[in-house]
């Protein structure tokens, strides 16, 4: 099943989804359509897809401010979730958190976060909780390069580990924080060296390629339910856009961008499922067709929607209150 | 009635909670091998082994755990060890507790209890003896609970440990030892609702935790010189009971909020600030805030002495506002 060719084409129709949400977002945004602000996943998307193809539906992640492939690899409804880029009362969060704060937690997405390393004592929170009952569900924190320069990384690897909680620590290192490069900023070449000192495994591997991450999580995965504890997976990619839509990028060479589209992981899975015969032309089209058309109606399904009531502003903070004014 | 110790009235909450709610679990630095710094986990000792434990020195990562464990369906108790090291780990309370259920739409439960102890014992010095409720009144999403007494904390911990919102409670160092009257049976306090500690006619002192004593002991000096002081028991901060205070306003016409952390822009003046918007005709006289001076806490017992108000400051403030 798992090297079967639908298994392959479904992992490329969620990256291809990712990408035409994200370039559908861009383009919503430099005209103006989106309010706040946007972070791209683009040229990422095959950490989300291929950890995702090993979670089961009651598994949970935590995500960051770049969070939209998460969602859409963990199954999330892209109507609401453009929605809620519009700030639209049939988004995710009814309004109240947009791009940066995407969430299902019935999809057992327990929040994006916009502080950077915010996720990761959640991620352990819930890791203890699965724990405390006993269940075999697993926890993925999904995380930059930029937070494992924080605090809560070093205390959540290490709570982590002397429990032996089920969570799978990713690190998306796609090269920049904000503006400052990895290589600016972390002392060494791969952070995944860090987890020999909190005793659990660590691995550095390819982030642009779909299979690698889904079988390098695989065995993590495993290892998480089996009791075996926490990991660390340090996945290299590459941020193709800026920080943010918008951002003048005056911290790196354009020319470095243009490399690492050479590289891009969707480019780089169609290659080999071209060579292995599993996608002809006509599949390809239908599927590139196919997500553009479910964006489209996204698209048409936020615009559609209605605004939230001012007076919704008081709700959602208490479960039984309208916020206390008091 | 029986009497007990604050410490094991808040032992006893915990405990018949954990007995009646298999998803309560509790964790912090020291308390399951030696039941916390002030000895408030004692009574817990050996019960529940696989649901107390120690956790590493880790502030950021034990709060924002507490929520993790929350949105799975637990319902966590973490021990902030002093109130002071909360700023260690803040953003783990005021960017991630208090907003997510807001920022995600109302999703999820957050069914969490942050406790521990705050303010001043014996020279316990700047960064062992803060009050520093009034930041978790001030960032909306956390209801904050200051018991006074044995009875109170039972009751409000129960409650607590009963709703769907996050809550934090403030325990007074120097109260973990005071006995005081606990039922047996079963009981709570509802959170919002003040309780009027001593009745009075002239002045209403509006106040919380250690200083509830202070301002009783102030109460029964100043009636020796004909001054009826009521002194009303907040309980809790957020929410927090505004009808009970502007009906005392409306009776006494004077209103003194008492309390010990620091004077600027502490607590008071958001209670000052709203009676002088709601009840501004009733008033006699400027209302007067009792706090601490605006330092860190000092090391020696007479300059924490000097800082720290306590009932003659009171007494002071009445005299003055009655004059």
């Amino acid at each position: 099943m798992e090297n079967s060719n639908d298994f392959l084409l479904n992992l490329y129709t969620t990256m291809v989804l990712i990408r035409n949400f994200e370039l559908m977002a861009e383009k919503l945004f430099l005209e103006g359509e989106l309010p706040g602000f946007l972070h791209l996943y683009i040229g990422e998307e095959a950490i989300a897809t291929g950890v995702m193809a090993n979670l089961r539906k009651d598994d949970f992640i935590t995500s960051t401010h770049r969070g939209h492939g998460h969602m859409i690899a963990k199954g999330a409804d892209i109507n609401r979730m453009m929605a809620e880029l519009y700030g639209k009362e049939t988004g995710y969060c009814k309004g109240k958190g947009g791009s940066m704060h995407i969430a299902d937690f019935s999809l057992g997405v327990l929040g994006a976060n916009g502080v950077v390393g915010g996720g990761l004592p959640i991620a352990v929170g819930a890791g203890l909780g699965i724990k405390m009952k006993k269940s075999n569900q697993i926890v993925v924190a999904f995380f930059g390069d930029g937070a494992s320069n924080t605090g809560a990384f070093h205390e959540s690897l290490n709570f982590a580990s002397i429990y032996k909680l089920p969570v799978i620590f990713v690190l998306e290192n796609n090269k920049y924080a904000s503006t400052a490069s990895t290589q600016a900023t972390t002392a060494i070449e791969n952070i995944s060296d860090r987890a020999v000192a909190y005793g659990i495994p660590g691995i550095t591997i390819d982030g642009n390629d779909v299979i690698a991450v889904y079988e390098a999580t695989r065995e993590m995965v495993k290892r998480a339910r089996d009791g075996g504890g926490p990991s660390l997976i340090e996945a290299k990619t590459y941020r193709i856009k800026g920080h943010f839509v918008g951002d003048p990028e005056l911290y790196r060479n354009k020319k470095e961008v243009v490399e690492f589209w050479l590289n891009e992981p969707i480019k780089k899975f169609e290659k080999r499922l071209e060579r292995e015969k599993i996608l002809n032309s006509t599949e390809k089209k239908n599927i590139w067709e196919s997500a553009q058309k479910k964006i489209k109606e996204a698209v048409i399904f936020a615009k559609e929607s209605p605004i939230p009531d001012g007076k919704d502003a008081l709700t959602d903070l208490f479960i039984h209150d309208s916020g206390y004014d008091y | 009635m029986r009497e007990i110790t604050f410490a094991e009235a808040l032992g006893e909450a915990i405990l018949e909670e954990m007995e009646k709610d298999p998803a309560i679990f509790t964790y912090g630095e020291d308390i399951a091998r030696q039941g916390g710094i002030f000895g408030a986990y004692k009574s817990l000792l050996g019960k529940f082994p696989d649901r107390i434990f120690d956790t590493p020195i880790s502030e950021e990562v034990i709060y924002g755990s507490a929520l993790g464990a929350a949105l799975v369906g637990m319902r966590p108790i973490v021990e902030f060890h002093f109130a002071d090291f909360l700023f260690t780990g803040i953003q783990s309370i005021t960017l991630q507790i208090e907003k997510i259920r807001y920022m995600t739409g109302g999703q999820g439960k957050l069914r969490l209890l942050l406790r521990g102890p705050d303010g001043i014992s014996n020279s316990a010095a700047a960064q062992h003896s803060e009050c520093i409720e009034t930041i978790f009144m001030h960032v909306p999403g956390i209801k904050v609970v200051i018991p006074s007494t044995p009875y109170d904390v039972k009751g409000l911990i129960k409650k607590a440990l009963q709703e769907d919102d996050p809550v934090i409670c403030f325990e007074h160092k120097m109260l973990y030892r005071m006995r005081g009257p606990v039922p047996e049976e079963d009981y709570t306090i509802p959170l919002g609702i003040a309780e009027v500690k001593r009745e009075g006619n002239d002045v209403t002192v509006v106040t919380i935790s250690r200083m509830v004593h202070e301002s009783l002991k102030a109460a029964e000096e100043l009636k020796k010189e004909g001054m009826s002081a009521e002194i009303i028991d907040l309980r809790t901060l957020v929410p927090w009971d505004r009808k009970t205070v502007i009906e005392s306003v409306k009776k006494t016409n004077h209103l003194i909020v008492a309390h010990e952390t620091w004077k600027r822009a502490g607590w008071g003046a958001e209670i000052t600030s709203v009676v002088q918007e709601e009840a501004f005709d009733y008033l006699d006289a400027p209302i007067i805030r009792v706090g601490a001076k605006n330092v860190p806490m000092p090391f020696a017992a007479n300059l924490q002495d000097f800082v720290t108000p306590n009932y003659k400051d009171v007494i002071t403030a009445v005299k003055q506002i009655l004059r």
